[in-house]
């Protein structure tokens, strides 16, 4: 009995450290147990939340397992075809300067089928954020294998593995948009530990106020987990992401200010 | 050092029973319930006293389902 005086004594409103923002819906994520998802939309959230953007930024929802990100963040967002979001975000930009515009993707949305719209507006300069979630994988339709795959990564499309010699190579898309003049600051981050949420919420937040100096396209990775689509419980999955993944993609800044350091 | 004391909220209708909480804490106060939820997971919640408030289990959990709160005591 005292035990639970003391703990109604300590969930008191002054003693708050942490809860949810405001800017993440009420609605119960759609992502499995464990998805990178969403713990990447929360820190997004939170950013525009410090910030004070939440009337000023519209986001861009992919196709792929975040195809109902505009359920969940509390902001204006539309959603675009398959890859395009860089594609409607330079418009949105163009036509809206002065709001903040970033696209939401996958690795198969992003590195698969909108190649093109990824490099071109990586490549013009555009002044907008990206933010790139990459699980090696095409989550939503059913795990199969990703431009993304790591060489030897089972797939429902790759049982065996993915074999280099006929499936190809891995694309590591973030190095190659960082070698174009049009972007800013590149970097690749995770969400799986609260050291690694803590520097992709820094990242996102510069390459917020990068948009808001007008600097040009920054683009933010965030390697993560498709426990369902990999086939393993969340911690496991964590923990081949940090064996297998981050050897290939390995995190940190790759450029800043538009100088390459990697 | 003052001593800090925290405690942990758990909307447990919203907890998917992931785990991905109790890998980040770092003085081991949450584990699983034994009972479910109505959409079937077991959820997180405090085993022992020992929690300081330090934030990393929510701040790691992809459904925001944990608040912290913190005392120095
Ligand atoms: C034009 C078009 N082609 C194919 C699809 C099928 N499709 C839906 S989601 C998806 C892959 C998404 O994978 P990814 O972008 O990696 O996101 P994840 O689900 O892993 O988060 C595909 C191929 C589609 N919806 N539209
Ligand atoms: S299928 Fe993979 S990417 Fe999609 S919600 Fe589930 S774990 Fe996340
Ligand atoms: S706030 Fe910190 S100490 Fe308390 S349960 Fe969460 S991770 Fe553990
Ligand atoms: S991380 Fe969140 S959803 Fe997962 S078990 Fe912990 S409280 Fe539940």
């Amino acid at each position: 009995m005292e035990e639970n005086i003391k703990k109604d004594n300590i969930r008191k409103e002054e003693n708050l450290v942490y809860i949810k923002t405001k800017l993440m819906t009420d609605k119960v994520l759609s992502y499995c147990p464990g998805c990178g998802h969403g713990t990447t939309h929360r820190i997004i959230m939170e950013v525009v939340d410090e910030m004070g953007i939440q009337s000023e930024t519209i986001g861009i929802a992919p196709v792929g397992c975040a195809v109902l990100a505009y359920e969940f963040m509390n902001i204006d967002m539309q959603e675009a075809a398959h890859g395009r979001a860089p594609a409607m975000a330079t418009a949105m930009k163009r036509l809206m300067p002065e709001k903040f515009i970033f696209s939401y993707q996958g690795d198969g949305d992003l590195a698969a089928i909108g190649t093109a719209e990824t490099i071109h507006a990586c490549n013009r300069g555009e002044n907008i954020t990206i933010i790139f979630v990459n699980n090696g994988i095409y989550g939503m339709t059913g795990g199969q294998m990703a431009p993304t795959t790591l060489p030897g990564m089972k797939s429902s499309t790759s049982p065996y593995g993915r074999d280099v010699a006929t499936m190809g190579n891995p694309l590591k898309i973030t190095e190659l948009i960082a070698q174009l003049p049009g972007t800013y600051f590149v970097t690749r981050q995770a969400v799986h530990t609260p050291a690694n949420v803590r520097k992709t919420k820094k990242a996102i937040r510069k390459a917020f106020e990068n948009q808001k100096l007008k600097k040009g396209l920054s683009f933010v990775e965030v390697v993560s987990n498709c426990n369902s689509g990999w086939k393993m419980a969340p911690v496991q999955s964590n923990e081949w992401m940090v064996e297998n993944m981050f050897p290939f993609y390995p995190l940190g800044d790759i450029k800043i200010e538009g100088e390459l350091v990697k | 050092m003052a001593k800090v004391r925290g405690e942990i909220v758990v909307d447990i209708e919203r907890c998917k029973g992931c785990e991905v909480c109790i890998a980040a804490c770092p003085v081991n106060a949450i584990g699983m319930s034994k009972e479910v939820n109505s959409k079937g997971y077991h959820y997180m919640q405090a085993i022992n006293d020992k929690c300081t408030g330090c934030t990393n289990c929510a701040i790691v959990c992809p459904d925001g389902v944990i608040t912290v709160y913190r005392v120095k005591i």
